[in-house]
């Protein structure tokens, strides 16, 4: 039976604060996982923490909402002992960048197939709008009592230098267009990186949904005026399309230096992607031929409660 | 019968083989039928600081080192400067001869305070700072001294064998080393010529030039040196023995308990563990396709844990190895595990603390720390293995716990066990069983993961199981497993998974709780690696009539106190004997059994205890004339 976009819904209630840009992202995955029909039980969302980190409760799958920075470990770690899963993994700015930036850095050196979103806010919410890693430099949001102080991270330039193998970035309010590259992302043989763009309403007062609809510009063009647009309807090539050094590093520096964009044109859309890194279950596979038939959590370890491990080979060697 | 009972020594700068060398001798005394207890002593470094090992072997069942060397072999000074008032005056020691007149100022890796007190007693003694002074100590105390000059030895040797690379193999210095003392003492050249090309197996043309320099060694040994007190001809083979290091006993028990992830940061005493299992990765199975062990090495210790974590959430039996500092930052995701009923296991092999501490030494300072590991309130079991031996069993029982009650496991080891090298008996794995608790097989109907059951444990689907989704959070949860906040779920959730508490100890059978090794007025309780020494120390005043007691402690939390008391009911005086400072075990067992300890042994120098020293101290206290607290302070 064909699956529909209200199969992947809960009954839970959503206490985001009206107006959130996570409706939409919750929304596109929702519709993602409905248009790939992939089952609701072969596939976890692994969520960290903050508003972001109540998205597994929204959705009827496996959910699994973990710890503060943490929720890349606990994805990995399921997507390794069992490879045949769908797994996507959700969190904050703060949660992957600040607190997280390490699992973030390591995640991209194993390019393990699953897929990673980042709401992208500027801000900590739940504990009432402290500056996050993405806020600018100079920006002062209305519950900081003075300027963040700190540069930001750049998610995009870290993600492309870190090894993910699909990188791109979304907009939560527009959410067909969210739909399509989480798909992407979800198909993509390696660890895609998705960052996506979230006005928080409450306490990110700069980076509104009116600011990046360009509502300021309007006064002054009179055509077009949001700040967003899509690498799509450019003439801008993600895909490294053959191995070589000199095809991989035009494709990584002209992601990085689009990545540097932002002000008045904020791109969206696919930024890198390279199918020719070899996944991580390929390098397990190296070593252990059978892994992808017989992962961990497939392998059977007992018969009636009596171990069918064979060591005594090893033993033997031991013996004086 | 008199019995054989004799210590070996041999030290070098690390890197210069002394484990090598250690390890052809203790295989050696293993096919010569003796029982082995090897230790080895390292610094926090990769190349020149002094470490050594000990070997101690015996025709009876040994579990410990003791104070005193019979024989010492030295490819550098400062292993003289080291140990040399260590030997025992029948004792002997064989030498590098070009080295007698090295003073203590040309050792660098001899630090100020051991100088200072070293130059103190050579001037008490009138003797000068070198090691011609050192050995005139240790010949005046009775020890005989073996002098060979290595450089002539490789000489003569490479014009024998025409092969003038050898002239200057100075890596061949802990092969003449282990030679010289077979030599000395006339044991088997033919085991010492197996053991080399058992440890070369894979490079012929290594092993074949260490048997050119370990026969002519040996030789030169048999013939020139005379009047040593040992001479080990060797016994019957006990069956079933095999020669084990300390991280076999956890890593085969990991293999066999159907371990199939293991998380892992690089971290001493416990990396061992992991690479073995990683180097093992691919597993046979009786009528089946191979299966394997996934080892990941994470970027730290949080990602260990959690990959862990998520690994198991798939139904997979996980673990991770870690050490105390490691483990500090492994104990938010704790708690994740103990609310969402988990099961993991964590080996923890103890070093000593705090933070870095003694990195390289021995501890058991994590007890109380294990214990109280983790934010709030939720149940764990802490459970300590005392011998290598004992850890394969107790793996397997550990990975049945986590399961059976859906709690992380911490299964305690320490740099005592892991950095030995001992006989045992040969592991049965068949005594392993494997008990999943309520992991499901298949799900019927609504499921709820943490369904409200009688015994306090819900049926536990796994992640990617047809009809079986759940959801978890880090938050207090309903059945379900989404967010409440609500006052009486909390209390029948927090009742809920606190309860297994109880269970544990009414369904843990009691011989795995504790260990009682007789009951007499004076009795010890203990817990982990001081059991060696313990019961070593036991049968030496047994045999001069005078009985002690012993309680192993294994299961540490929840504490057992019920059979605790039962055992120690007839016990007069307490003794509490572990390696740490404040007596770690002493306060859990106040809180949970209102009855003081009556003398604490305790160690923290970082060095493992020896029987003797515990043997002393016990006498001491029943002769009445010990401390209440008595400090022990051997080994260097």
């Amino acid at each position: 039976m064909a699956l529909k976009l209200g199969d992947y819904k809960t009954d839970v209630h959503n206490d985001w604060c009206p107006g959130c840009g996570d409706f939409g992202i919750v929304n596109a995955l929702q519709m993602a996982l409905a248009e790939m029909g992939i089952e609701r039980d072969k596939a976890t969302i692994f969520s960290g923490i903050g508003c972001s980190g109540k998205t597994s409760h929204f959705i009827n799958t496996y959910g699994v909402h973990t710890l503060h920075g943490r929720v890349l470990t606990f994805a990995q770690g399921g997507k390794l002992a069992n490879p045949d899963m769908t797994v996507v993994a959700v969190g904050g700015d703060g949660d992957g960048l600040g607190i997280g930036a390490g699992h973030f850095v390591a995640a991209g050196r194993r390019n393990i197939d699953m897929t990673y979103i980042i709401f992208d806010n500027g801000v900590y919410g739940l504990t009432k709008g402290q500056a996050s890693p993405t806020l600018k430099l100079g920006e002062k949001t209305k519950s900081l009592p003075s300027p963040n102080p700190n540069s930001n991270v750049n998610p995009i330039g870290l993600a492309v230098a870190s090894g993910y193998t699909f990188v791109a970035r979304g907009y939560s309010y527009d959410v067909r267009h969210l739909k399509d590259l989480i798909i992407q992302a979800v198909k993509h043989k390696g660890l895609s990186f998705l960052d996506v763009l979230q006005p928080c309403p409450t306490y990110n007062d700069v980076n509104t949904r009116d600011w990046y609809a360009g509502v300021d510009l309007a006064k002054e063009s009179m055509g077009r005026h949001s700040r967003i647009y899509k690498l799509e309807d450019t003439q801008f090539d993600p895909t490294v399309n053959y191995a070589g050094e000199v095809e991989v590093n035009e494709k990584l520096s002209q992601a990085l230096i689009k990545s540097l964009e932002w002000g008045d044109k904020i791109p969206t859309g696919v930024f890198y992607k390279n199918e020719l890194v070899s996944p991580f279950s390929t390098r397990i596979t190296d070593n252990i031929p059978n892994y992808l038939e017989n992962p961990p959590a497939k392998q059977i370890i007992s018969n009636n409660g009596i171990p069918n491990t064979d060591i005594s080979k090893i033993l033997d060697s031991l013996d004086v | 019968m008199s019995s054989t009972d004799f210590t070996w020594l041999i030290g070098g700068p690390q890197g210069s083989g002394v484990e090598s060398g250690a390890n052809i001798f203790s295989k050696v005394c293993a096919q010569m039928g003796y029982q082995i207890f090897g230790k080895r002593e390292f610094y926090s470094n990769i190349k020149g600081e002094h470490s050594y090992f000990t070997v101690r072997i015996s025709d009876e069942n040994i579990h410990s080192n003791v104070n005193d060397v019979n024989l010492m072999v030295s490819f550098d000074a400062e292993t003289i400067f080291r140990h040399f008032d260590e030997i025992s005056s029948d004792g002997g020691i064989i030498y590098d001869s070009e080295l007698e007149n090295i003073t203590t100022d040309k050792v660098r890796t001899l630090d100020t305070p051991f100088k200072d007190r070293l130059h103190e007693l050579l001037e008490s003694k009138n003797k000068p700072f070198t090691i011609a002074g050192v050995l005139e100590l240790a010949k005046e105390n009775g020890t005989t001294l073996y002098p060979v000059s290595f450089k002539s030895l490789l000489q003569h040797l490479s014009e024998e064998v025409d092969n003038p690379r050898l002239r200057n193999l100075v890596r061949m210095y802990n092969v003449i080393g282990v030679s010289l003392s077979l030599g000395l003492m006339k044991m088997s050249s033919t085991s010492l010529v197996n053991s080399i090309d058992d440890i070369f197996s894979k490079k012929p043309q290594i092993a074949e030039i260490n048997k050119q320099t370990a026969n002519y060694s040996y030789n030169f040994a048999f013939n020139n040196f005379k009047n040593f007190n040992y001479n080990l001809t060797g016994i019957s083979k006990q069956p079933d023995t095999i020669l084990v290091q300390g991280h076999f006993g956890t890593s085969l028990g990991k293999m066999v308990s159907g371990c199939r992830f293991q998380s892992y940061y690089p971290i001493t005493p416990a990396s061992d563990e992991s690479v073995y299992l990683e180097s093992n990765e691919i597993l046979e199975i009786e009528n089946g396709r191979p299966g394997s062990t996934i080892v990941v090495q994470t970027e730290d210790e949080i990602s260990a844990i959690g990959m862990m974590i998520g690994a198991s959430l798939t139904g997979t039996r996980s673990s991770t190895s870690t050490s105390g500092p490691g483990f500090a930052l492994m104990t938010e995701a704790l708690g994740w595990a103990g609310i969402n009923e988990v099961p993991i296991v964590i080996t923890l092999y103890q070093r000593s603390g705090p933070s870095t501490g003694l990195p390289t030494r021995h501890g058991q300072d994590d007890l109380l720390f294990t214990v109280f590991a983790g934010c709030g309130d939720f149940p764990k079991i802490v459970y300590a293995s005392g011998d290598i031996e004992e850890s394969f069993y107790d793996t397997g029982n550990c990975f049945n716990y986590a399961d059976k009650f859906q709690i992380p496991v911490i299964h305690m080891m320490d740099k005592f066990l892991s950095s030995s090298v001992v006989t045992c008996k040969k592991f049965n794995p068949k005594k392993i069983s494997i008990d999943r608790g309520k992991l499901l097989d298949k799900v019927e109907g609504e499921y709820k993961r943490f369904a409200f059951t009688d015994d306090g444990i819900s049926p536990r689907s796994k992640l990617g199981m047809d009809n079986g989704v759940f959801w978890n959070t880090g938050d207090e949860s309903d059945e379900m497993g989404h967010i409440t906040e609500d006052p009486q779920i909390r209390i029948k959730m927090m009742d809920k998974r606190m309860s297994r508490l109880d269970l544990m100890l009414k369904s843990i059978p009691i011989t795995q709780q504790a260990v009682s090794f007789e009951i007499h007025d004076y009795t010890i309780i203990s817990w982990g690696s001081t059991k060696g020494p313990i019961i070593d120390a036991q049968s030496m005043l047994k045999k001069e009539g005078i009985d002690i007691g012993f309680i192993q402690i294994k299961l540490l939390h929840p504490f057992p106190t019920e059979y605790v008391q039962s055992l120690l009911k007839d016990a007069k005086v307490l003794i509490d004997i572990e390696a740490n400072h404040s007596g770690q075990l002493g306060k859990i067992f106040k809180q949970n059994i209102s009855r003081d300890i009556d003398y604490h042994i305790l160690k923290y120098t970082g060095r493992g205890m020896t029987s003797t020293e515990i043997y002393d101290s016990l006498k001491k206290i029943v002769q009445n004339k010990a401390a209440k607290r008595e400090v022990l302070s051997h080994g260097a």
